[in-house]
């Protein structure tokens, strides 16, 4: 089998897998005790029933032949990335751990020199600087203008307290 | 409400200071996120959203349709000027307009595309105040039955018969609705798909999905793919257009209008197929004189045409999106989750019960459509220069602007750990070949739909058959049977002819 059809199998099958899951939840939905004609469950059933049919479909599909050999853009693609991957992935992980010790300004900055550098940027300390600008500029942006309720890192709670404002 | 009495009022209301701010505003942002490749109008919508809790819903809307209507102007630019159109639609453009700037001629195809889009989007916007109350009056008569049928209908439409592949798209389609199931079942107060994770009984975010197929997804799919060397943006030059270049292009820019219209309008609301056929109509109808500057040097009017019939199609979407309640495209779906947040529903009852706010929307259309032609070709040396925004730091901003908008929805790790995962699958998806604007339209719609279908059936006291047997309800079943089979039928039957 051909390794284009041999990924085309794998999305088949993860299709087919989702689809099990809402099967496997839509078993689970307690039944209702309010009287309807339709309760809860016939639309999670139903879509489970379509999941699975598609999921069945994609592998057939993928059985003869697959399609990403018609696809222009993969025949075109570069080789993976690796280093590209592993930077911008590291930047979401980073972001995930410290934006709730160090608030959203510092999380996001540290995510987004990293996603630069996947992204090939050499000159770390600019985008540092960079970054910094613009995520408190965005944070101000959405909590003062778009009233958007993000609590306050260590550097915005710095910052309003060098302003002589209370913390939101 | 007529047509006439309803732009008199609309207009009142639009030329005030402050909503012709907003469309001022919505013109620019929408503008400069269609220059931007990797960022479109749903995306910018979705984290524009909180605004509803800020502004009153005439001002938030008149922004968001600026930003819609801005965002295509500004695709023709990126497609003309860096040969890589940002979204569907200016795919088209970027085949003779890159054409025309590599031999010099980049001002009269920014100059082309702009006024075209400009006459296309007057011509639609025209459409959007005459057609929209007549659809009004027939959809009053609509049922529940037959509001499910029509979303069934508008459910195979976008995801079955647009792009690639049937099956795929019917497989986006679905993990929108599977989506759209989590949380608690409205009707009966049950907890539904939620793996017994307390933070999934409020549903998962439209917000975050938009952004996760939008922004994570797209940045991820790019790093994989990442080679270095930057890309080639072409010098604007004057964007001044000769004698000849208008005598070309004002009737492809009229047949593309009147060719993109009515695809917006329809349930298929795309912009792949009307370019496309503008494309193909316009490459055949050239003066000889000129043929040859198809796929060589670039012709002005394969610019001119599909340019128009995206802008009006684009304008058409919002015909069945207003009317209806029906959204076709992803940034129809995310304005449709904007109506909800201020508990309006979008469909025949709102040209009535809020008919002061739809028809000063249509008017701030007229408004936004001159004010883009003034914003773009004086302006047209700014936008250019944003598209020299380097690509590590474009890039690196855009997944600052995904967090802020995912994180401040409950200032919960939980929706970013979720927002990465869908991240990482909107990749896979862009890898082979999924579209994306069916998920998020069959999560928004997908709950309406359920709602309709168990209205429909507590009228009818559990008889399924109601949906076959009422008339309006079963020909539109028909219609979607044969939007999904007929393609098929046909191609096999050719192929059989052959």
């Amino acid at each position: 089998m051909h390794e284009l059809a041999r990924a085309d199998l794998k999305v088949g099958g993860f299709v087919l897998a989702l689809g099990g899951l809402a099967l496997w939840q839509a078993t689970a939905i307690p039944v209702s005790p309010l009287y309807g004609q339709v309760g809860p469950k016939a639309v999670p059933y139903g879509v489970a029933a379509v999941l699975l049919a598609l999921g069945a479909g994609l592998v057939a599909q993928a059985l003869r032949g697959g399609w990403s050999h018609t696809l222009e853009e993969v025949q075109d693609a570069p080789p993976t990335n690796w280093r590209a991957l592993a930077l911008l992935g590291a930047g979401l992980l980073a972001n995930i751990a410290l934006i709730g010790p160090l608030g959203f300004s510092l999380a996001a900055s540290v995510q987004f020199v990293l996603v630069a550098a996947a992204f090939g940027s050499r000159r770390l300390g600019r985008d540092a600087v960079l970054a910094l600008v613009l995520t408190l500029a965005v944070w101000f942006g959405f909590v003062m203008l778009l009233g958007v309720n993000i609590g306050a890192g260590l550097l915005e709670g710095g910052i309003l307290r060098l302003l002589g404002q209370e913390l939101p | 409400m007529s047509a006439f009495e309803g732009l008199a009022l609309g207009f009142g209301h639009a030329l005030t200071l402050g909503n012709l701010g907003w469309a001022l505003l919505g013109c620019f942002l929408g503008t400069a996120v269609g220059v931007l490749p990797g960022i479109g109008p749903a995306l910018t919508i979705a984290l524009l959203l909180p605004i509803t809790f800020q502004v009153e819903a005439t001002g938030a809307f008149i922004l968001f349709c600026g930003i819609f209507y801005g965002a295509m102007y500004g695709g023709s630019t990126t497609s003309i000027l860096l040969n890589t159109p940002g979204e569907s639609g200016s795919i088209i453009t970027a085949l003779e307009g890159a054409k025309m700037a590599r031999n010099g001629r980049a001002g009269p195809a920014l100059a082309t595309a702009a006024i075209g889009s400009f006459v296309a989007g007057t011509i639609g916007t025209l459409g959007i105040s005459f057609l929209g109350p007549v659809v009004v009056d027939f959809a009053l008569k609509l049922g529940p039955a037959e509001y499910f049928s029509l979303m069934v209908l508008c459910f195979v439409t976008v995801s079955a018969v647009l792009g690639g592949s049937a099956l795929r798209g019917l497989t986006s389609l679905a993990f929108g609705l599977l989506l759209g199931l989590v949380g608690i079942d409205l009707q009966t107060g049950q907890p539904r798909m939620t793996f017994g994770i307390p933070e999934l009984l409020d549903g998962v975010n439209v917000v975050l999905v938009a952004v996760a197929l939008f922004a994570v997804g797209e940045t991820l799919y790019l790093a994989w793919r990442h080679h270095e060397g930057a890309a080639v943006v072409r010098p604007v030059g004057s964007i001044l257009m000769s004698r000849s270049d208008w005598k070309r292009s004002w009737k492809p820019w009229l047949r593309g209008s009147f060719l993109g219209f009515p695809f917006g309008v329809m349930p298929a609301g795309g912009t792949e197929m009307p370019t496309m056929l503008s494309y193909y109509a316009e490459r055949r109808l050239v003066a000889p004189e000129h043929a040859a500057e198809f796929g060589t040097t670039g012709a002005i009017e394969g610019v001119a045409g599909p340019e128009a019939a995206n802008n009006a199609a684009a304008a058409g979407i919002l015909v069945p999106m207003l009317t209806l309640g029906l959204p076709t495209s992803a940034t129809a779906a995310i304005m449709l989750s904007a109506f909800q947040s201020y508990g309006i529903n979008p469909g025949p009852l709102l040209f009535e019960q809020q008919s002061a706010l739809v028809w000063t929307l249509i008017a701030s259309l007229y408004v936004a459509n001159i004010m883009l032609v003034v914003l773009n070709l004086p302006l047209v040396g700014l936008w250019a220069r944003i598209l020299k925004v380097p690509q590590p730091q474009l890039y690196a901003g855009i997944l600052v602007f995904a967090t802020i908008g995912t994180y401040g929805i409950s200032n919960s790790v939980v929706d970013l750990v979720l927002l990465y995962g869908i991240g990482v699958v909107a990749m896979f998806m862009r890898r082979f070949d999924f579209p994306t604007a069916p998920v998020v339209i069959g999560m928004i719609l997908g709950p309406m739909a359920e709602q309709a279908m168990r209205q429909a059936l507590t009228i009818s006291q559990g008889d399924w058959t109601t949906f076959v047997t009422r008339p309006g309800s079963a020909v539109l079943l028909v219609v979607a049977v044969a939007a999904l089979v007929g393609p098929r039928v046909w191609g096999a039957w050719r192929g059989r002819a052959a």
